[in-house]
């Protein structure tokens, strides 16, 4: 393989793996700092338990969240040479605010939280958890704007040899940013939210500290069902949003070779594995792609044909990945509409298999991150800015295939071993249930 | 151009408080097997820098991204072009974090034990390597007319290895010094009497450093056509000595303010050196990248300049407030609530 090819695969690895930690560090932030404020504000110590017992997961998880971090920071240099030279003058800034912005609030405030329990009061030991839920999401905000000009570019110019800043604005306001911001901040929130249903069902099952869990089971359901709905709402922008901006892209979603106006959707399609049309394309609602992308009946939608081949983005992982994602969003609506049922009605422990399901949901809402990841960056190809660099001539000229290969295979086995540890202490500590 | 000579300098200054802070973490975190052999001991050393060392390294964080956004050309050659050793220092840092964060997490104390030898070992590593980095830049990167020309092999140069033990001893002289005023009880003694000989090697290398930098490395130059440069040098020394004097009194903590203050003096020291050159160049000085040809556009540099002016402030004022907040040393009781040791 060249170092293009290994460089890709590095980032793919590196970036997801990073993925794993970061939708939860998102949404459990909100959470843990709900619990707390419960507690300062009323007293109530069983919401000081349930706080510390969702803020030591929390902290677990985050510890690689931010160490994985630095790796696709130093990755832009080291990889992606070419590119950081020609798009620095305005990639650049967003990450470096992002630090400055983000980065030190919540550094610096979990610090404070996990060693201040005995220097500050109640409430402002709560807010501090505050404070870092917000700078977490407030992170997510600049890498998405800097995501979000990658797949949109705008607000610069071609001077110098090199794409320069001509509007910061532009920028800071693309939309294509801000509504991948939201989509992936709920996307993240609904990891959360079953993460905390999930566990408290393991323990509901077991009917080990019912109160506690029951508590903890109807945030995380109530927060599961906001995000999920909410989400799929963002979903839909999104998917309007690459309609409109990134063409291949949504033909390559949906796999869809011919352009044609009042387009149908197909339910049942089975794209060819060379990536040169549909095997089947069967079940067709009339007007429904037209009416999902645009929303009207009539308009049109490109289809991959209209894109010569070395401008298509690789069809197959990218519909599956979309599929995927869009039908586990489903039934995560599905799923936390009636766990937020059943709680509310108190009648959780009378459908033991509904919260076995449960357990056993936690990883899909990561696995849905993980394909909308999938979908939104490989749909960007053979881009790196969408419209303005290839992603081949993006690569490092300098550094050999053996290197990648190298780090490559270390990043693996750092990163295999460092996740084997997280995951266990994470069932560990999720097991061993509340310290009252 | 006035921006990017402006940002030469924010640039120096973030990596300047990025060695002075995370110095004193990697530092403590590297020497507290020497400093407290006993397991229970050394978790107070450990716990001291707990809820500092995640802020601190933002810091480099900060100056990796100011080099990114401020200066695409060199962050893009200096990460691709020293590809191995920058994944061997990202590799010594995820370590080190990692094993901060794991090491508490289980009671075994053969668990602990084995966090706390990878967050030294790393720690070192991390020191050593960023000194050997640095080192290379103040010699200079053997950049020719087709870019670089050297081998990773060629980054452990004596005189790169010598910077890199420089960065070493500083670091850890201010690591003891933090152990010595964070840390209660016999552990504090030890550390200032081991901060207190350690000084003495800092000194050594710090003059064998001088003497090597003046013989085999452009760094001179600026200072002899500029002499009011030579103030930073000698505030290095300043710092030096008044930090060991103050230790002398019994005054670990303002001794740990001395030393905060002579490795920022190194560090501007060496960047001055370098000036106008980030990278600069063994084989032709015209080929070194520079401020003259390597920054990003002077309106991305203003909105960059707003971004520290109005943030850089409040973060030091936050980081401020926790090291007041956090002044005294921990008890054993507010250790254990911590649920970290």
């Amino acid at each position: 393989m060249d170092t293009l090819t290994l460089s890709r695969l590095q980032f793919a690895v590196t970036a997801m793996f990073h993925f794993l930690f970061v939708p939860l560090t998102l949404g459990l932030g909100w959470l843990v700092a709900w619990f707390e404020t419960r507690y300062a504000s009323s007293g109530d110590e069983k919401y000081l338990a349930i706080a510390r017992f969702w803020g030591k997961l929390f902290l677990i998880n985050f510890a690689l969240g931010v160490v994985t971090g630095i790796t696709l920071e130093f990755q832009f240099g080291m990889n992606w040479a070419e590119y950081s030279k020609y798009v620095g003058d305005i990639f650049g800034a967003p990450l470096a605010i992002e630090a400055t912005a983000a980065f030190f609030l919540e550094s610096t405030f979990i610090g404070v939280w996990v060693f201040g329990w005995e220097r500050l009061s109640r409430k402002a030991h709560a807010a501090v958890m505050w404070i870092v839920a917000f700078a977490t999401n407030l992170s997510a905000l600049w890498i998405l704007l800097a995501n979000g000009w990658m797949q949109h570019p705008v607000g610069y110019a071609l001077r110098n040899g090199r794409a320069e800043m001509t509007s910061f604005a532009a920028l800071v306001f693309n939309p294509y940013g801000w509504i991948e911001f939201g989509h992936t901040v709920l996307a993240a929130w609904t990891v959360a939210g079953f993460f905390v249903m999930g566990i408290s069902a393991w323990h509901l099952l077991r009917r080990s500290q019912d109160e506690l869990f029951r508590r903890s089971f109807s945030a995380g359901a109530a927060f599961a069902l906001a995000a999920s709905l909410l989400v799929a709402i963002m979903g839909d922008v999104s998917g309007g949003n690459a309609a409109r901006n990134q063409p291949a892209k949504l033909a390559a979603m949906e796999s869809v070779w011919q352009t044609r106006r009042d387009a149908p959707y197909a339910l049942l399609t089975v794209p060819r594995l060379r990536g040169d049309g549909n095997y089947v394309e069967a079940l067709k609602i009339p007007h429904g792609l037209s009416l999902l992308a645009f929303h009207s009946l009539h308009a049109e939608v490109k289809g991959l044909n209209d894109f010569p081949p070395q401008d298509r983005p690789p069809v197959l992982p990218v519909f599956i990945g979309f599929r995927t994602m869009v039908g586990l969003g489903t039934l995560f609506i599905l799923l936390s509409a009636l766990a937020v049922f059943l709680s509310r009605r108190g009648r959780l422990q009378d459908f033991p298999l509904f919260l076995r399901v449960l357990v056993f949901a936690i990883p899909l809402p990561y696995l849905a991150m993980l394909m909308g990841w999938l979908v939104t960056e490989m749909g960007r190809q053979p881009w790196a800015v969408y419209g303005l660099m290839r992603t081949a001539d993006a690569v490092s000229r300098t550094v050999t295939p053996g290197q990648v290969w190298l780090s490559l295979g270390g990043f693996t086995l750092f990163y295999a071993s460092l996740g084997v540890v997280d995951f266990w202490l994470l069932a560990k500590y999720a097991r061993k249930g509340i310290e009252v | 151009m006035l921006y990017a000579k402006l940002w030469f300098v924010l640039w120096a200054v973030l990596w300047t408080a990025y060695f002075a802070l995370d110095g004193f973490d990697l530092g403590a975190a590297f020497s507290a097997w020497l400093v407290a052999p006993a397991g229970g001991e050394r978790s107070r050393v450990f716990a001291s820098i707990g809820p500092f060392w995640d802020g601190n390294e933002v810091w480099l964080i900060t100056a990796g991204g100011a080099t990114f956004a401020a200066f695409p050309p060199v962050y893009a050659s200096l990460f691709s072009w020293l590809y191995p050793a920058l994944l061997l220092i990202l590799f010594s840092l995820i370590a080190r974090g990692v094993a901060l964060e794991f090491r508490g997490k289980s009671p075994s104390p053969s668990w602990t034990a084995f966090w706390e030898r990878s967050a030294a070992v790393s720690s070192f590593l991390a020191a050593l390597l960023f000194g050997v980095a640095f080192g290379n830049l103040f010699r200079g990167l053997p950049i020719g007319p087709e870019g670089y020309e050297g081998t990773f092999l060629g980054l452990l140069n004596p005189y790169a290895l010598a910077t890199g033990l420089v960065f070493c001893a500083l670091f850890l002289y201010h690591g003891l010094l933090w152990a010595a005023c964070k840390v209660p009880g016999d552990t504090s003694r030890r550390a200032g009497a081991l901060a207190g000989a350690a000084w003495y090697g800092l000194l050594a290398l710090s003059v064998v450093f001088a003497a090597y930098s003046w013989a085999s490395t452009g760094l001179s130059g600026n200072f002899l056509a500029r002499k009011y440069l030579l103030l930073l040098p000698l505030l290095f020394a300043a710092a030096l000595f008044a930090s060991k004097a103050l230790l002398s009194r019994g005054l670990s903590g303002r001794a740990f303010q001395a030393s905060f203050l002579a490795i920022a003096f190194f560090s501007l020291t060496g960047f001055a050196g370098i000036y106008p050159c980030l990278l600069p160049s063994r084989i032709d000085p015209d080929l070194g990248l520079s401020v003259y040809n390597s920054s990003s556009s002077p309106y991305t540099l203003g909105i960059m300049t707003w971004t520290v002016v109005v943030l850089l402030p409040v973060v030091i004022g936050y980081q401020l407030w926790v090291h007041r907040l956090f002044e005294r040393p921990f008890s054993g009781e507010e250790l254990k609530k911590s649920g970290m040791y």
